[in-house]
């Protein structure tokens, strides 16, 4: 059995002690004096890099049997749709797999289920893909699980993708996983960085372990790989006026494979609510702020520079904001011009959720707050006494750009 | 109705930091709790437990001592639970996890419904339910936040996709992961905690006690994933950092909005 193996479990309990402070999940058991490792593994190695050397060891599987790598050719995106309008998030992706594919020299493929979809299929073309495989059915014109996961499963069957990506969408969430555990292969969950190795081995890169910790996990020994990446992580590719590559038109043998056993009965559009992952400017606010009778003083501030309001888990746990205000990997990705954080410490789920923003402002009165480890300017302070400072010297000047402005001209 | 609802017992703060010097993870008084998102999983439970009459049954994967969850969710008014624990379980990534839990589901066996949350506070992959759906083959749904009618062949619920939702007719037995404030939560009964005293234990099995016994499939085994390491996040490096008092603070922060033309 794979796993973390005692060698001497008379270690004694000073050793045990040493595991144990090492151990970050409690994992190691000392009863009856005797070392052990519980169920509570991870399998972080953190004992094999840190602890002391003599008493553990890493025993491995050899796996069953061994797949060849080279049967399996191209990085494959899914195209996330709905009833033909491309989710952003596959422009990315596509961005993304073109340079993956670029290392192993490999073709960029997307996979595009759906209906009424060629002219859309097309317009793909434009964005350096190789090859799009369309599967084009009246019964495919709604996201649905059985119907559309036996087309990615006659796809990869068909046409053997090494790394496939797709968009962490709701239905990109839903699918994935489904088709992953089909193939029994590895699918890993929102990353934030990827890169390709010579082998066609996968690098994903995400947050784990709910800690301030980043994994790098490969999927070494399962074709294909698969991945979930969110919107906003990767910049799409410009539009070539040329078109490039082929539309291929797909269809699946068994026609009894285009039903499912879920039934669509209607698609309500929702009202254009509230969107913080379009934003250009953004105001956060974490567990620094003690109460919601605050939210209007920082509100006040949001408003002055044109921000939509964000928050941390906290605050919507709370019940102090709408969900969807939420930034972080249980809420929403942004990627804004500026975000100015305001009482954040900068959790890796949140720091996850804006990273990639283009300007990042930190303030946090503690200037050890992880926040600042990311922030391009920490200020370290208070915000209940930087926000009313603030909002004093912006009505004093206001409009001090157009000032500014005349007395450049 | 006969329903499952999966449970996790998860680290009950997010704040595990690194050592910068050694590399170590430092965790320090990390209490656990049940995974927040399962709340609305085992509420949803009750409520249609409440108009269909059935049984609950709660399932989780851990150490022994994730007996915890199982027992709070007794005294919320599940009627048995039951935990998969055996060390070769340990070190399973999404997939081996599904197909340990699908395994235990197929032990219980006939549940009608399979509720899960929307995701765990520590993995956050939203992975395992789907998955498990798959190895059971039965259809799923995720992001349900509604639950329009009910009857003894099936739902009508609605997917929450981003701009837009889904209204789909599921029949049983299926599995659904449901949004975050589907349903209210309600708080574990003490009434109830004192009445049951030791009335409802929780059911243990282990890998041989499994339709599949090969270890291969459990655990590190028969994950597909491996962490190559792991590492603090990178800090930003163009970065600068002001401490002075609030007037010199707020100073900067203006200039910076002031600057780019935001005041």
């Amino acid at each position: 059995m794979a796993g973390i193996k005692i060698v001497k479990e008379d270690c004694g309990k000073e050793i045990f002690d040493q595991f144990n402070d090492i151990c970050p999940f409690g994992a190691f058991s000392f009863e009856n004096d005797k070392l052990d490792v519980t169920a509570a593994c991870k399998m972080c190695k953190m004992c094999l890099k840190k602890g002391p050397a003599g008493y553990i060891t890493l025993e491995e599987d050899e796996p069953a049997q061994k797949i060849n790598k080279d049967d399996y050719k191209g990085v494959a995106v899914y195209v996330d749709h709905v009833e033909g309008a491309i989710h952003p998030v596959t422009l990315e992706l596509i961005g993304k797999a073109k340079e993956l594919a670029a290392v192993i020299n490999h073709p960029v493929y997307a996979l595009f289920i759906g209906h009424n979809i060629e002219k859309k299929a097309e317009e793909l073309l434009h964005y350096g893909v190789d090859k799009v495989f369309v599967y084009d059915d009246k019964r495919l014109q709604h996201f649905v699980m059985g119907a559309y996961s036996n087309c990615f499963e006659d796809f990869i069957n068909t046409v053997k993708p090494s790394s496939i990506l797709v968009g962490a969408t709701n239905a990109g969430r839903s699918l994935a996983p489904r088709v992953a555990a089909r193939f029994h292969t590895g699918l890993t969950a929102d990353c934030t960085v990827l890169n390709m190795k010579e082998n066609t081995d996968l690098v994903q890169i995400r947050p784990a372990f709910g800690g301030n910790i980043m994994a790098q996990i490969v999927t070494q020994n399962n074709r294909p790989q698969f991945c979930t990446v969110r919107y906003k992580i990767f910049s799409a590719p410009e539009r070539a006026e040329k078109a490039t590559g082929e539309v291929v038109s797909m269809k699946m043998d068994d026609d009894k494979k285009y039903n499912s056993l879920i039934q669509i009965k209607e698609i309500i559009k929702k009202e254009k609510g509230i969107d913080i992952s379009e934003a250009d400017v953004i105001v956060a606010v974490g567990r620094g702020l003690k109460s919601e009778n605050d939210l209007p003083m920082v509100q006040e501030f949001a408003d002055a520079i044109g921000a939509e309001m964000a928050c941390t888990r906290p605050n919507v746990e709370n019940g102090w904001f709408d969900p969807r205000r939420q930034i972080g990997l249980s809420g929403r990705t942004v990627k804004p011009k500026i975000i100015i954080t305001f009482g954040v410490s900068g959790s890796v789920q949140f720091a996850a959720g804006m990273r990639n923003s283009d300007y990042i402002v930190s303030v946090n009165n503690d200037p050890e707050a992880s926040i600042f480890n990311i922030a391009h300017c920490g200020i370290v302070g208070d915000l209940y006494e930087i926000i009313p400072e603030l909002m004093e010297m912006i009505k004093k000047n206001p409009k001090g750009n157009e000032t500014l402005e005349q007395e450049a001209l | 109705m006969k329903i499952l609802v999966c449970i996790k017992q998860v680290p009950g703060t997010t704040q595990v930091n690194v050592d910068p010097e050694t590399g170590v993870l430092i965790r320090d008084g990390v209490e656990s709790k049940m995974n927040p998102y399962d709340l609305f999983a085992l509420e949803t439970a009750f409520r249609l437990r409440e108009k269909m009459g059935g049984t609950i049954t709660t399932i989780s994967m851990g150490p022994p001592q994730t007996t915890e969850v199982l027992e709070e969710s007794f005294y919320m008014g599940a009627d048995a639970g039951c935990l998969l624990t055996d060390r070769k379980f340990g070190g399973a990534d999404v997939l081996a996890t599904s197909y340990t839990l699908a395994q235990g589901a197929k032990k219980l066996g006939g549940f009608d419904l399979i509720l899960c949350g929307k995701q765990t506070t520590d993995g956050d992959t939203a992975q395992v339910g789907p998955e498990m759906a798959e190895y059971l083959k039965i259809p799923h749904v995720t992001n349900v936040c509604k639950i329009d009618s009910i009857d003894d062949g099936g739902m009508t619920i609605e997917m929450n996709m981003e701009n837009s939702l889904e209204i789909q007719m599921v029949p049983f037995p299926c599995l659904i992961t449901v949004d975050k404030d589907i349903f209210t939560p309600r708080l574990p009964s003490y009434k109830r905690k004192i009445s049951l005293a030791d009335d409802v234990k929780v059911q243990m099995l282990t890998l041989k006690d499994m339709y599949d016994t090969n270890e291969k499939h459990y655990g590190l085994s028969g994950s597909a994933t491996a962490v190559e390491r792991i590492f603090p996040p990178e800090s930003n490096t163009e970065k600068e950092m002001h401490e002075g008092t609030t007037r010199e603070m707020t100073q900067v922060l203006y200039d910076i909005l002031s600057e780019q033309k935001y005041i």
